[in-house]
Parts: structure tokens; C-alpha cells; sequence
């Protein structure tokens, strides 16, 4: 062995001087963090897929829960989800550009590409914002307990409901008054509480109206849960027949047959525990984005004011664009596992 | 107090308008490329429907787009290609042992609880 260390000069064994990742202090922290934070992700992910695989109902499917778009209604499958992982990919290629501007020293193009980031940024948190919206409203039909025990969601096109004309008055409606305002909020309430009857809802103040709607069109159900009459995975219920079981339902007169949109005890697209992973996943998912935006501002500023103009690098930069590549590759696998799948 | 014994990493990042231009053109490509293999996954996602016989094979194509998307997000847009081998493998191996194990067990026992469950309320 004694002429073996005589090869074994401080260079060798790394003396203390270099870094054996050849990389500074702040990014390497930074890797450190990305890969505690990615296994926390990994983690809710997993357990996602725990609860999927031990859940008897029938889980929801993507594209059937997310086919809405902003301004043009329903029948547009997963494409509002798509359009938000490309405003993520675009906004993660603008921030590898002010990178690269960056190790140019190019202070202008940094700039530029900057404000593109926390622009697209915006765009998703917006984004976000309206799709929570959508799922906590839920659909114009619910889901629906029909006569035979079985649980089915609706599509189709829901008729518009024009009016309610008081038939018996109660505390704050007279007979014959034409009510006009907020009534969607209130048909749903009616129906939820079981106060719907063959074209008569009974509002809250003890009144009895009729209801003038115009017909449904293409109704579906999609059975989710298994009756005694109607199986999972069976024959779709359409047209007249879908109307009819769908409306002896609803104007059962009883309590909680039909459920609008999602909360944390219960949802109209699936188990209870979709919906709380639908919140909590992207949720988290979302926070990490805004905070991502918050840094991104305030690195924007130091640009700006030239702070790291003056240091002779742009290492800002790179660091706060790992973290927002990161919320993109998060996004990617939350795309696959919670909406493809 | 200033050191002079200690290297600017930080710097090692700099590169010059042509190297720059090389650079920009990959990243243009690799953003052509997670586009379209989103674009793809959607239009999969919206034909075919859950209850198909290629649903098994569908599952296969996304988990393996995922991971192409993933693999050229980390190793372009955060350049883990372009760092040193053991920063690669120390950010990347952990994953490859406790992550795939823990998605191996978690689902193997979602679906043994599953079962056990389906008997009980029965």
C-alpha cells in the first residue's frame, strides 16, 4: 500500500477546495428542496392511487367530471386541462429563456423573459381559480339516486328555466307573483332538500309556484353505483327513459337524491374521497404555483434594480426557474394520474 | 471578508451568443415536443373510453408520455443533463428505489384491501 498513496495528492482526494458537485451552494440547496418537496408529492399521489384501488363505487372518469370550457358550455373533454398544462409548459419555457438570457448577461432579455413567466403564471392560477369554481358548482343536472338504489351522473343538455309563477302564497311570495331572479340556486335547493314535484317546487318561504322550463335535450345517465335494477358498466339509460327515471326521482320528495357539485362530506362526480383529493392535490399544487409567482415577482425585481447585473450573474434566476420547472413537471403528473387515468 | 480561495460556480454558466442561439433552438425543440405529446395524450384521453380493451395498452402509453414529458422538463429546462453524474444520481436514485417501491406496495395493498372490504359489506 505505501506505494499506492504516493499517487493520492490533495487532488485526488478532494482536498476541500472544490466542490465535488461542481455546483454553488444555493443551487445544490435548491436541488435538495425540489427533491424533499417532489416526495411529497409522490407521497399525496400515491396514496391517491391507495384509496382508487381499495374504493368499491366506481371512480370518476376524466374526461366525463372536466369536459367544460370557459364561455362555450360543455362537450369539450379534457381540453381546459390541456389548455392549462400548455399555459404551464409555455410559462416554464419562457423562465429556461430568461435563464438562458441570464448566462449571457443579457439584462434586457432576462427582463423580458421574466415578466412572460409570471404572466403565464397568472394565466394558470386564473385558470385554477375557474376550474375549482366549476367543480364546487358542479353540473345543472347533479348526480342522481334513482328508484332501484342505483346512482347515476346526467349529461345532456339541461332546459332553461324561465320563471316561477306563485300558485299558493306563503310568507314573502302572493299568489300570481312571477318570480324571476335566482333561480337556478333555488330550483337546486328545492331539489336537494326533496321540495320538487311534477312542475312545482316549494320555496323556502312556504310558497308553491309553478315551474316554466324549457325541455331537456340528449339526456344520459351513466350509472356509477350498481342498483338492483341498473349495473355498473351496463347499457346507457337515454332519451325519454333517462327523462323519466331522472325526473320520478327528483320529484320523490325526498331528501338529498340528488347532489349539485362537490364539498368535502360528498360530490356529484364520484366517492367522497375524490373530491378531497381533487382539493387537496391540486390545491397544494395550486399554493406551490402562487408562491412560485411571488418569487418570480420579487426575483423580477432584483433584475430590475440590477442587483444581479452588478453580482456579475444571473444565479437567481436559474434557482427560482428549478422551482418553477418543478411546479411544471409536478403539473405533468398530476395531469396523467388525476385526469387521464 | 473577502476569500479568494473559493470558485465561482456560479459563473461556470456563462456562455456566448452562439452557444446561446444552440441553446435556444434545443429549447424551442423540446417545447415542440411536450406540446405535441400533450396534444396526443388528450386526443387518446377523449377517444377512447375507459371500458375498452385497449384501456390496459392506453394506461401503458400514458404513464410511459409522462415519464418522456418529465425526463425532458428535468434534464433541459433544469439542466440536470448538463450537471456532473453524482448530482444526477443523487437527485434521481432515490426516486427510483423508494418511489417505485412505494407505488408497488401501495397499490398491491389497495387493491388486497379492496377485495377484503368487497366481502365484508356483502
Amino acid at each position: 500500500m505505501a506505494g499506492h498513496s504516493a499517487q493520492l495528492d490533495a487532488k485526488t482526494l478532494w482536498g476541500g477546495k472544490e466542490s465535488p458537485f461542481q455546483t454553488s451552494y444555493g443551487k445544490l440547496m435548491m436541488w435538495f428542496f425540489l427533491v424533499s418537496d417532489a416526495l411529497t408529492f409522490s407521497g399525496l399521489l400515491i396514496s391517491y392511487g391507495f384509496t382508487r384501488h381499495n374504493t368499491q363505487d366506481a371512480w370518476p372518469i376524466g374526461e366525463e367530471t372536466f369536459n367544460s370550457m370557459p364561455f362555450l358550455g360543455h362537450g369539450y373533454p379534457l381540453l381546459y386541462v390541456a389548455l392549462m398544462t400548455f399555459i404551464l409548459i409555455v410559462s416554464s419555457v419562457t423562465m429556461v429563456l430568461a435563464v438562458e438570457a441570464g448566462h449571457r448577461m443579457d439584462r434586457k432579455g432576462v427582463t423580458k423573459w421574466m415578466i412572460a413567466t409570471v404572466i403565464g403564471g397568472f394565466f394558470f392560477l386564473g385558470s385554477q381559480a375557474w376550474e375549482w369554481s366549476h367543480f364546487i358548482h358542479g353540473s345543472e343536472f347533479g348526480k342522481i339516486e334513482l328508484a332501484d338504489g342505483s346512482v347515476a351522473i346526467v349529461k345532456g343538455h339541461f332546459g332553461e328555466i324561465e320563471n316561477f309563477t306563485v300558485v299558493e302564497a306563503g310568507t314573502k311570495h302572493k299568489a300570481g307573483a312571477v318570480i324571476k331572479e335566482d333561480l337556478m340556486h333555488q330550483y337546486q335547493h328545492a331539489a336537494e332538500m326533496g321540495h320538487l314535484e311534477a312542475g312545482k317546487i316549494h320555496l323556502t318561504d312556504g310558497s308553491v309556484a309553478l315551474i316554466n322550463k324549457a325541455a331537456d335535450h340528449e339526456m344520459k345517465l351513466i350509472i356509477k353505483k350498481s342498483g338492483k335494477q341498473f349495473q355498473v358498466g351496463g347499457k346507457e339509460i337515454t332519451g325519454k327513459e333517462a327523462e323519466k327515471l331522472y325526473y320520478e326521482s327528483l320529484y320523490a320528495g325526498e331528501k338529498n337524491r340528488v347532489i349539485y357539485g362537490a364539498n368535502m362530506k360528498q360530490n356529484e362526480y364520484g366517492p367522497q374521497q375524490y373530491a378531497q383529493f381533487f382539493f387537496f392535490i391540486t390545491g397544494f399544487h395550486g399554493f406551490h404555483v402562487f408562491s412560485g409567482v411571488v418569487i418570480n415577482i420579487l426575483i423580477l425585481l432584483g433584475v430590475l434594480r440590477g442587483t444581479y447585473h452588478k453580482r456579475g450573474h444571473y444565479e437567481m434566476v436559474e434557482k427560482t426557474g428549478l422551482y418553477w420547472h418543478f411546479v411544471d413537471l409536478v403539473w405533468v403528473f398530476v395531469f396523467t394520474f388525476f385526469y387521464l387515468l | 471578508m473577502e476569500r479568494d480561495d473559493l470558485i465561482e460556480y456560479s459563473l461556470h454558466g456563462h456562455h456566448n451568443e452562439a452557444k446561446g442561439k444552440e441553446i435556444r433552438s434545443k429549447i424551442y425543440k423540446v417545447t415542440l415536443l411536450l406540446t405535441i405529446v400533450t396534444v396526443i395524450e388528450v386526443f387518446i384521453g377523449a377517444s377512447i373510453k375507459q371500458s375498452s380493451d385497449w384501456w390496459t395498452a392506453v394506461k401503458i402509453i400514458f404513464i410511459l408520455l409522462t415519464l418522456l414529458k418529465a425526463g425532458y422538463i428535468v434534464m433541459v429546462f433544469m439542466h440536470l443533463g448538463d450537471e456532473r453524474k453524482y448530482l444526477r444520481n443523487v437527485i434521481l436514485v432515490p426516486y427510483f428505489i423508494f418511489v417505485l417501491y412505494l407505488i408497488f406496495i401501495a397499490l398491491v395493498e389497495g387493491t388486497a384491501i379492496g377485495s377484503v372490504w368487497a366481502t365484508m359489506w356483502q
